[in-house]
C-alpha cells in the first residue's frame, strides 16, 4: 500500500523513527542528525540526501522543540542570539583549519581521533560530575528559571569565567550575570570545535552553556535548540539549493519527532537535573564508541562495522530515551512531582 | 513527491524549507490542542488519579 508515492510500512517506520528522535532532541537540545544521517546511508540513500534531509528534519524538529522549551520559559534569546554571532565566526575559522590541514594530508585521521575523543571526553565529564553530585548539587526540576540560582548549582569553571567583570554585563535567565566577551569566547570555541568536526555542535554547546556560562541546564537546552533553528534552517537551505532535501523522508521523520520533541522538551522540566546529565553522558559515551567502531570498519574496510555502529547508536538511544520516558513516570507519580509544566502552552 | 522539483535553485530550496517549516508549525499547534485535550488526563492517569 502506498501513500502520496510512499509505502505504508516505510511511512510508519519513519514516524516510528522520528518519535524516538525527537523525545531525544526534545530532552537534551541534541542528536538529530548524529541519529538520522547513519540510519539513512545504512538503508542505501545516497550521502548527499541523507545528510541534507537530516539537516532539514533537525531545522523542523528545532523548530517545534524550541517553541515547547519558549513555553516553558527556558530560552533565553539574547544568549541565543550572541551564541549564534560567536558561533558563526568560530565555524568559520574552524572550516579553515580543517581545509589546512586537508592540505597537510591528515584531516580525516585528526577529525576521527578528536571526534571519539570530544564526544567520549564530555560524555565521562558530565557522567562524572552528575554522578559524583549524588543529588544534592544539582539543580533540581523545579528550579525557577527566572530566579537566582543557588551559587552551588554553578559549576567552578562558569563562575571563574563569571569572575571576568569586563563590561558590558549580561544578565541571563537564572540570574546570571556574565561579561558579553565571555560569552562571544565560549561561542567561538564551541564554533571552531564544530566547524573544524564539521557537526551540529549540540553536544559541546549544551555542556558549554552549562559548565562556562553556567545557565541551568533546562535553560543551556532551550537556547540550544533555538541556535539550532537557525544553523539547521541554514544549512538545509543549501542542500536545498542542489536539490538533496527529500520531503518523502523529512516529512515522516517529523510527524513522529513532534510529538517526541513535546514530550522531551516537558520531560526536563520532571526529571531530576542530575539524572539529565547522566543519560547525556551515557548517550554521548555510546555515540563515540559507535563513532570509533565506525571509522574502524573504513579503515579497515569492513562495511559491517557500519551496521554494527548504527546498531549501538540505535540501541543507545532506545534504551536512553526509555529512561527518560521512565524517569518522568517515577517523577510524576511522586506526590511532591511539579506537573503543571507539562500542560503549559 | 510534490512537484517543487520544478522550481529552480532558489525557488526549490525557500518552498522545500517553507514547506518544513510550515509542517512544523502545524504539528506543533496540532500536537498542542492535543496534549490540551487529553495531558492533563493522561497525568492523573499515571498518577494513579482518579
Amino acid at each position: 500500500m502506498e501513500i502520496f508515492g510512499i509505502a505504508a510500512s516505510l511511512l510508519v517506520m519513519f514516524t516510528g523513527f522520528g518519535l524516538l528522535i525527537g523525545l531525544l532532541f526534545g530532552f537534551f537540545g541534541m542528536g538529530g542528525s548524529f541519529l538520522v544521517t547513519p540510519a539513512l546511508l545504512v538503508m542505501g540513500y545516497e550521502p548527499s540526501v541523507a545528510v541534507a534531509s537530516g539537516l532539514a528534519f533537525v531545522f523542523g524538529t528545532s523548530v517545534i522543540a524550541t517553541l515547547k522549551h519558549r513555553d516553558l520559559g527556558q530560552v533565553d534569546y539574547k544568549l541565543g542570539v550572541l551564541m549564534i554571532a560567536g558561533t558563526t565566526a568560530g565555524i568559520e575559522v574552524g572550516k579553515q583549519g580543517l581545509h589546512w590541514m586537508e592540505s597537510l594530508g591528515i584531516a580525516g585521521t585528526v577529525v576521527s581521533v578528536a571526534y571519539v575523543v570530544l564526544l567520549g571526553g564530555i560524555g565521562l565529564f558530565v557522567t562524572r560530575n552528575a554522578l559524583k553530585d549524588d543529588g544534592g548539587g544539582g539543580i533540581s526540576h523545579d528550579a525557577d528559571v527566572d530566579g537566582d540560582l543557588d551559587p552551588e548549582d554553578i559549576p567552578d569553571i562558569a563562575k571563574k569565567i563569571q569572575s571576568y567583570e569586563v563590561p558590558p554585563m549580561m544578565t541571563l535567565r537564572g540570574g546570571v550575570t556574565v561579561s558579553l566577551w565571555m560569552i562571544l569566547a565560549v561561542a567561538f570555541a564551541t564554533g571552531l570545535l564544530s566547524g573544524f568536526l564539521g557537526v551540529g555542535g549540540g553536544f559541546i554547546r549544551m555542556p558549554a552553556l552549562f559548565y562556562l556560562v553556567g545557565v541551568p541546564v533546562p535553560v543551556a537546552v532551550g537556547t540550544d535548540l533555538f541556535e539550532i533553528v537557525f544553523s539547521g534552517g541554514i544549512g538545509s537551505f543549501l542542500y536545498a539549493l542542489d536539490g538533496a532535501v527529500d520531503l518523502a523522508i523529512v516529512a515522516p521523520l517529523l510527524a513522529g519527532s513532534a510529538l517526541g520533541a513535546r514530550i522531551g522538551a516537558a520531560a526536563t522540566s520532571i526529571v531530576d537535573e542530575d539524572e539529565i546529565k547522566v543519560y547525556f553522558g551515557v548517550m554521548l559515551l555510546l555515540g563515540a564508541i559507535a563513532v570509533a567502531v565506525r571509522k574502524i570498519g573504513g579503515v579497515i574496510e569492513m562495511p559491517i562495522l557500519d551496521t554494527v555502529a548504527l546498531v549501538i547508536i540505535m540501541g543507545a538511544a532506545l534504551l536512553v530515551s526509555s529512561a527518560v520516558v521512565y524517569s518522568s513516570i517515577q517523577e510524576l507519580r511522586t506526590p511532591s512531582a511539579d506537573t503543571d509544566s507539562i500542560t503549559a502552552d | 513527491m510534490i512537484g517543487v522539483e520544478s522550481l529552480g535553485g532558489w525557488g526549490q530550496a525557500a518552498t522545500v524549507i517553507g514547506i518544513v517549516l510550515l509542517e512544523a508549525i502545524v504539528l506543533y499547534v496540532g500536537y498542542g490542542a492535543l496534549e490540551k485535550l487529553v495531558g492533563s488526563k493522561l497525568i492523573a492517569a499515571i498518577r494513579g488519579d482518579q
